[in-house]
């Protein structure tokens, strides 16, 4: 036993490390040092220095463009993104409906749709939560009901992050009303710029728009876009939601806030002493970090135990993870915008959205709040906290 | 990054394993406490005959050359099974005072009888008014000659009733809490001028308070340099952090089973307990916070090595601090979803709760810790500015 990295993985790590710092758009890493928002445009120009050096999707198959990296080698690589700061390989794109293809698609789909995926040619966003259906998933109603070579689909998907962003939607749609609720859904892939489709901005607290409702109004999808079988998509769906939980934590992201936090709180000062010197602070710090440490051995045992067993699989204990992470980045959130205090109470929806280089106060307090009200969604995205209880409480402890 | 155990580890962990399930069942334990000692001889010699009493020594002690992993393991079986015995007085502590402060002929005399299990040991270290400070000592060491006399009193001395050998910390020189001026003796049980009141302690261990009043010390009882002993002692607390949290894991992991047991065939209103999602989600908090406190007490032991000696110590307070509130969570709440029979002596799960509260207390709690990791600067360095 052994929890030190090898000399190859600390390899990795540094050669991350330094292409992000030489390769890396200064105009990129400045927005997301100050939380501002960044432009279609940054994403793609990020994602296709990524995929030149090889790094688009470096887990995927080497005979898709990817590195076939281990676990152990795509944790390695995410966590030194989220440090430097850089943006991570769409999580959607790279890590979820790629991975499905992968698994269940055609040769032709591969084709077409691996390399573009791979440098945001085509960017997807997730067709799954619908208004009635949320953690109740596979209770959704859009349908889709065969017509010849196509299937005409109806209905509403919500919640739909960057969907105003993406080209296209994996979704999940009912192809059989009378089957089990699970049995009659259908995997589909759906170019966003079909006739019916539409798109509404959701805002959400804080002014940030990030999530859309898209409504689907007899839109037509060739029957060569859906993935695998008719009335299995909730298996290809599934099969990846206990992968992608280990790579959905992210928690390099609020160990740099953290990171940041004891930065920030040495230039604020608390009758005339810097926060950072302040017991209780120091101490409520230091408290998110012991959790932070456990949970970052914990998914590396998590990670280690899978590399025994390659290839996509369903983990619940990767619920575990998405479980405790999903609190530690609202923790980490909520300890910025505390070292903020009353600096980040100016809104400043302009300086965060690139209209106005001048902020109110420092520029680092401008995104605390907004990223404190945002990040609230940790615990209820991708399966909520009290969803994941239910996993654990049912395939781990069998109750 | 490897969390495999080598062959050697996992041979290891299957006897230890093993033994307890064949002799440490929980009415054996009920047996083996109501002995003269509060635990049994019998399997102390079984242990020696194992290798498990010198499993941290050197080969050339009598040891078994073992690492902080093999002890991690032993001392997680111990914790499932809730064991008597004298072993984390004896082996970690006062084995650790000798291994970590001895000189050679100091090891060669008393290490390999620890091992043969012919030698109880103890770490008569805390005071009364010394509550987590390692360095409030106020017990005291005068010199006589060539050798030493000591004068003080020790409390709370966990298997101190029984210990052949007491390994005593006294103060040299220097003011009551100084880091300086501390040494360590190693003192006779019974000689001239010890007296002991020994007692038992919630969890059914057996502790001593311990009077010293002019007891001669000779020279070559001293462990290392008189006066300099603060960083040993440091040493040796941490090693002790590490086997607790690793205990305190396997205790854990007891009550999150049993308690789990519990809730799957305990009927109320016509369906198992464990139907129920308030339930449910509690049995999953607790089962998280036994992997997070596995994760640390794994992150303990490899931090025992660890060169930099700021860095050891930040990592170990973090460790106690996460196993002192994480066994604390685990322990409350097997409780609660017992309901009243988990109240009672006759059922198991209280026993893991109260050696939980006790581990809690030792060698820092978390409070203690936490403000001394707070002190340090945390586990994580600030950002560098943008």
């Amino acid at each position: 036993m052994d929890l030190r990295f090898t000399p190859e993985e600390i390899a990795l790590r540094d050669e991350v490390r330094a292409f992000c710092k030489t390769a890396q758009p200064e105009s990129i890493r400045r927005k997301l040092i100050l939380g501002q928002h960044l432009a279609r445009e940054d994403y793609v120009t990020w994602q296709r220095i990524l995929d030149a050096k090889g790094w688009g999707a470096p887990h995927w198959p080497r005979e898709w463009g990817g590195k076939g990296w281990s676990a152990v080698q795509l944790y390695i690589f995410n966590e030194e993104l989220q440090r430097a700061p850089a943006l991570l390989p769409d999580l959607h794109n790279t890590g979820q409906v790629g991975p499905v293809i992968i698994a269940f698609g055609t040769e032709k789909q591969k084709r077409r749709f691996l390399p573009r995926i791979r440098n945001l040619d085509y960017w997807f966003c997730q067709g799954f939560s619908e208004p009635g259906a949320g953690s109740d998933l596979a209770s959704l109603k859009t349908s889709a009901v065969r017509d010849g070579d196509d299937y005409v689909v109806n209905g509403e998907k919500t919640w739909t992050t960057y969907a105003h962003m993406a080209d296209w939607m994996f979704a999940l749609v009912r192809t059989d009303p009378t089957a089990k609720k699970q049995k009659g859904i259908s995997y589909l892939l759906i170019d966003l710029k079909t006739p019916g489709v539409t798109i509404r901005p959701i805002i959400t607290m804080g002014g940030v728009h990030r999530i859309n409702e898209v409504f689907l109004d007899n839109v037509r999808v060739p029957v060569e876009n859906r993935i695998g079988e008719d009335n299995r998509g909730w298996e290809y769906a599934k099969y990846l939601m206990g992968n992608s939980r280990t790579n959905v934590v992210r928690l390099g992201l609020a160990r740099a806030h953290v990171e940041r936090a004891k930065q920030l709180a040495t230039h604020v000062m608390v009758n005339g002493t810097p926060l950072s010197e302040n017991e209780r602070f120091r101490e409520k710090l230091a408290a998110v970090e012991i959790e932070l440490k456990a949970i970052e051995i914990t998914i590396m045992r998590i990670v280690a135990e899978r590399m025994k067993n390659p290839g996509y699989q369903q983990d619940p204990k990767s619920s575990i993870l998405k479980l405790k992470a999903s609190e530690l980045h609202q923790i980490a959130t909520e300890i910025l915008l505390e070292v903020a205090g009353p600096l980040a109470m100016p809104a400043q929806p302009e300086f965060l959205e690139l209209e106005t280089d001048l902020s109110i106060g420092p520029g680092w307090a401008a995104s605390a709040a907004p990223t404190y009200f945002m990040n609230r969604s940790w615990t209820i995205a991708g399966g909520s906290s009290e969803i994941q209880r239910n996993i654990i409480a049912k395939r781990i402890l069998g109750l | 990054m490897d969390f495999d155990l080598s062959e050697e580890q996992r041979l290891l962990k299957e006897s230890i394993d093993r033994l307890m399930r064949d002799r440490y069942g929980f009415e054996q334990r009920k047996v083996y406490a109501r002995q003269p000692d509060g635990w049994s001889r019998e399997l102390w010699r079984q242990y020696a005959d194992l290798g498990l009493l010198g499993l941290p020594f050197d080969p050339q002690y009598g040891g078994f050359g073992g690492g902080p992993v093999e002890t991690m393991i032993l001392m997680e079986a111990f914790g499932k099974a809730l064991v008597l015995d004298p072993y984390f007085a004896t082996v970690i502590l006062a084995g650790g005072c000798i291994r970590i402060a001895g000189s050679e002929a100091q090891k060669t005399a008393l290490l390999p009888k620890i091992a043969e299990g012919k030698l109880l040991g103890a770490f008569a270290h805390s005071e009364r008014d010394s509550r987590y400070d390692l360095a409030d000592v106020q017990t005291t060491a005068r010199k006589d000659g060539a050798g030493w006399v000591l004068d003080g009193e020790k409390t709370v001395v966990i298997h101190g009733d029984c210990a052949d050998k007491l390994i005593v910390s006294a103060r040299v020189s220097g003011g009551p809490r100084d880091e300086d001026g501390i040494g360590l003796f190693v003192v006779d049980g019974k000689a001239a001028g010890v007296s002991r009141k020994g007692y038992p302690t919630q969890d059914s261990l057996r502790a001593a308070d311990i009077a010293l009043k002019g007891v001669k010390i000779a020279a070559g009882d001293v462990l290392g340099e008189p006066g300099k002993a603060y960083a040993h002692i440091e040493r040796v607390a941490q090693s002790a952090i590490a086997s607790l949290c690793a205990e305190a894991v396997g205790g854990m992991q007891e009550m999150l089973d049993i308690t789990v047991e519990y809730l799957k065939t305990r009927q109320q209103f016509g369906v198992p307990i464990g139907s129920f999602q308030a339930l449910q989600h509690r049995a999953v908090d607790m089962l998280v916070a036994t992997e997070q406190a596995r994760s640390m007490a794994m992150f303990a032991a490899m931090m025992i090595d660890e060169k930099d000696p700021v860095e050891r110590s930040k990592a170990i307070s973090a460790c106690k601090v996460h196993i002192g509130k994480s066994a604390r969570y685990v322990g409350q709440q097997s409780i609660q979803l017992h309901g009243a029979i988990g109240m009672t002596q006759e059922y198991k799960v209280g026993h893991y709760f109260i050696r939980s509260t006790m581990i809690e207390m030792l060698f820092g709690d978390t409070d203690h810790h936490l403000a001394a990791l707070a002190k340090a600067g945390g586990l994580i360095a600030p950002a560098s500015a943008a």
